[in-house]
């Protein structure tokens, strides 16, 4: 029974296509990449998937998601799927965060709506205590400050950690993250990927992972859709597709990937 | 005979917090040169530096021997006319309200360079591998990877001798990097380039030698392909390690 | 790089966007005809007697008459000649003070664009009106000139703040520093980049203040402060009107329908502006 089933999704304006006919499925537990260059609609589709497109554009298809539709889903109804069964994690960690609350009330909130939602609710220093966990599983050093901290008195990597807790908070069954590090410096790059797959193998959660990185991609993902301009370019398992690519664009994409890769490994 | 010489250069706003700490470096004529570092680094400051557009604390900065004179109006003309730079992102870099052909002429006419300005856009365009028309359209007309183009030719319309680039491939996409990191390589045969990148594999594809910029101080500098071989400093060694790989690790 | 990069507007907006703005020019158009037509003709002599003292509307005399026996018509017509006079005398001069004081603001040192700003603040608080009055009153002379100048200074402090921000803006874009490393000079960088590239939202502006230019030179002629007649203002039509309002309203309707027609012309011509104020947007 798969956790997200996406059958036929376009996403379009009143004159232009952005996604089209875009079909794949993610088990529970599983990991999805979905790799494009800029246009590919590959952004719009993690939108598209918890029903946060934006009002000029219209989707068509569906997307069940633990069961339910999302596609034309009243807002009530989704919102009952986003903190629960969904959460997400984006690119830019400056603009991710409330710049005016602690980042201990951001962390809270959405861990005490979820623990409201399954009918055990927590507060004052039940809640405090889960907060200071959620910093711990991230991996963040010095928890009681850091939850005291404003988003500003943190680095980049520091703010995304929180973002990440934020999204652990909601314990969702699916984790979207967007270009999660792409904003970031190499070194913490490395550390927010290898954060990201400890805690998605140790909490079992689906990971649909959104990047243009080839290499990040190899890295975090089992499967891979490959989109272009919104259409779905190629898809299978990440070891195939890199290793024996089907399409034009796929073999272009990994030529450039490799000739960057082969000359740190010293061939130029 | 070098080109540029940064010697023990130090460089803050503020007494307290260096950005740059006793930096020395070596441009030489036919240099390709990548200057790695990551957020807080300095390598943008170092880069401003070099550009005249600020004055160092400590150290000198030498061009062609002769100190760097920001104040200096002629001497100034002269080195910009030698050192000219790409930046990094593509939609500020160019006047969305001037057409392409002014945008790459500029160089030309306020660094007083004779000679018809018409032919040595036409030949700048060229040599970056954009149709003639393009000097009468305007930037938003263009995609990311042409309007880096467009910044490139206005870089070498004067033909300088050093070309500088501040992350100039890290906006692109994928397939785009590869174009103009080729370009880049071709232009490199005619002068030098200092390429600032956080990416380290552009700069490996790209650059004869690499200096790696820590906290403001170069913690290892050298021929590329022997500092990616064999990493002397623990901070190379552990951003080469943070490099994600194509080759898949087993699951 | 962010994927998301929201298609342009329906096309079904934009249609009425330019309505809008075919309305201003259509509002602000019969001002500028009546206006230019009084440069070779006007009806009667604004000053002569020339009909009954408040006739109503007749085919001799469109609007009628006031007070005195004068065509009102005829002072309709100078009225929007010096509603455009001022409007584009008031917001000229705001413009170069204000332009230039906020492009030096920009560049100043930190404590000298502090103290100009917070400077402006003060003069910002002020209603302009208020400003323009002390203004005229200092001058000593009540005409048209002193009062086209007095708003412009008054006029002058948003104008400042306005284009320093937007200079400020400017000066951190890549292009900036790219005409530095070509060579170019301060001064050709503010003429060839900067200037051209504030002037969109400036322009909105401007348009908008017209519109405040022309409705407070009405107030000051209604205090008695603007141009004596000849040069007789909607201001002043409308304080001569005041009396008789009851009895012969036309007097006091056709200088205030001019003057909110004038307005509203204006700023639908502001809207349209805006729509169209970049390169970018005309091709899409």
């Amino acid at each position: 029974m798969s956790l997200l089933r996406v059958d036929s999704l376009s996403v379009q304006t009143s004159d232009t296509v952005l996604v089209s006919n875009l079909s794949f499925s993610l088990a529970p537990g599983e990991r999805l990449g979905l790799i494009g260059e800029s246009g590919s609609g590959k952004s719009l589709t993690a939108l598209a998937m918890t029903g946060l497109l934006p009002r000029q554009l219209d989707a068509s298809g569906s997307v069940l998601l633990a069961g339910e539709e999302v596609i034309g889903g009243s807002d009530r109804q989704l919102n009952t799927l986003r903190g629960t069964a969904v959460a997400m994690v984006f690119q830019e960690p400056l603009t991710a965060l409330d710049p005016l609350m602690r980042v201990g009330k951001q962390i809270a909130e959405p861990a005490a709506r979820r623990a409201k939602r399954d009918g055990t609710p927590i507060m004052g220093g039940a809640l405090d205590a889960t907060v200071i966990d959620l910093l711990l599983e991230v991996a963040l050093p010095d928890p009681q400050r850091i939850a005291q901290a404003y988003p500003h008195e943190l680095s980049g990597g520091q703010r995304q950690r929180v973002a990440i807790a934020m999204a652990l908070a909601c314990k969702p069954d699916l984790l979207i993250a967007d270009e999660p590090t792409t904003a970031l410096d190499v070194t913490t790059q490395a550390e927010i990927l290898g954060l990201l797959d400890g805690l998605v193998r140790k909490r079992d959660m689906a990971l649909l992972f959104i990047s243009h990185d080839l290499p990040v991609v190899a890295n975090t993902v089992e499967r891979v859709v490959v989109l272009r301009r919104g259409e779905t370019v190629e898809t299978g398992l990440v070891a195939d597709v890199f290793a024996q690519p089907r399409h034009d664009y796929t073999r272009s994409l990994l030529q450039a990937a490799r000739s960057f890769d082969d000359a740190l490994g010293g061939k130029r | 005979m070098s080109l540029i010489r940064v010697d023990d250069v130090s460089f803050g706003y503020t007494a307290d917090r260096r950005i740059l700490d006793g930096v020395s470096l070596d441009i030489a004529a036919g240099d390709t040169i990548g200057l790695v570092g990551e957020s807080g680094s300095g390598k943008t400051t170092l880069l401003r530096l070099l550009l005249g557009l600020e004055r160092p604390n400590a150290g000198s900065i030498s061009f062609d021997g002769a100190p760097l004179e920001p104040g200096n109006g002629p001497f100034m003309r002269q080195f910009r006319r030698q050192a000219q730079v790409v930046f990094q992102d593509p939609y500020s870099s160019l006047d969305p309200r001037q057409r392409v052909f002014s945008i790459i002429a500029e160089p030309l006419r306020s660094l007083r360079i004779a000679g018809d300005h018409a032919v040595a856009v036409a030949s700048a365009l060229a040599a970056v591998g954009l149709d003639p028309d393009t000097a009468k359209r305007y930037p938003h007309q263009f995609s990311g990877g042409q309007r880096q183009r467009i910044a490139i030719a206005r870089a070498i319309v004067a033909k300088p001798r050093l070309l500088l680039a501040d992350e100039a491939v890290s906006a692109l996409d994928l397939t785009t990097r590869v174009r103009i990191v080729e370009l880049l390589a071709e232009l490199s045969k005619d002068m030098s380039l200092l390429f600032v990148s956080h990416d380290i594999g552009v700069v490996a594809a790209l650059c004869q030698r690499i200096v790696i910029l820590e906290h403001g101080r170069i913690v290892e500098q050298g021929e590329t392909a022997n500092v990616l071989a064999a990493p002397q400093h623990s901070y190379t060694q552990r951003l080469l390690a943070s490099v994600p790989r194509l080759t898949l690790k087993e699951t | 790089m962010t994927d998301i990069t929201l298609p342009s507007p329906p096309t079904k907006a934009k249609h009425t966007i330019s309505l809008t703005f075919w309305g201003g020019i259509v509002l602000v158009g019969i001002h500028i005809v009546l206006a230019l037509l009084t440069l070779v003709w006007l009806p009667y002599d604004p000053n002569a007697f020339t009909g009954g003292r408040l006739d109503g509307a007749s085919l001799s005399h469109w609007i009628g008459t006031d007070r005195l026996g004068r065509d009102l018509f005829t002072q309709l017509m100078i009225g929007s000649r010096i509603a455009l006079q001022v409007g584009i005398g008031a917001v000229a001069i705001g413009a170069l003070i204000g332009v230039t004081l906020g492009t030096l603001s920009a560049f100043a040192s930190k404590w000298l664009d502090d103290a100009l700003a917070a400077t402006l603040d003060i003069l910002i608080a002020f209603p302009t009106l208020l400003i323009a009055m002390l203004v005229v009153a200092a001058s000593d002379t009540a005409n048209l000139w002193s009062a086209i100048v007095a708003l412009g200074i008054a006029l002058s402090a948003i104008v400042a703040r306005l284009t320093r921000i937007l200079v400020k803006r400017v000066l951190v874009m890549d292009y900036i520093t790219a005409a530095r490393t070509s060579g170019s000079s301060w001064g050709k960088i503010v003429f060839i980049h900067i200037l051209p590239n504030i002037w969109p939202t400036l322009s909105v502006n401007f348009a908008l203040q017209f519109g405040l230019a022309v409705i407070a030179e009405a107030s000051l002629s209604y205090l008695g402060l603007g141009a004596p007649p000849p040069n007789a203002s909607w201001g002043r039509m409308l304080q001569e009107a005041q009396g008789t309002v009851y009895s012969a309203p036309l007097g006091a309707i056709a200088p205030g329908l001019a003057l909110v027609s004038l307005a509203i012309g204006v700023n639908l011509l502001a809207d349209g502006l805006r729509d169209q104020i970049d390169p970018t947007r005309r091709n899409r």
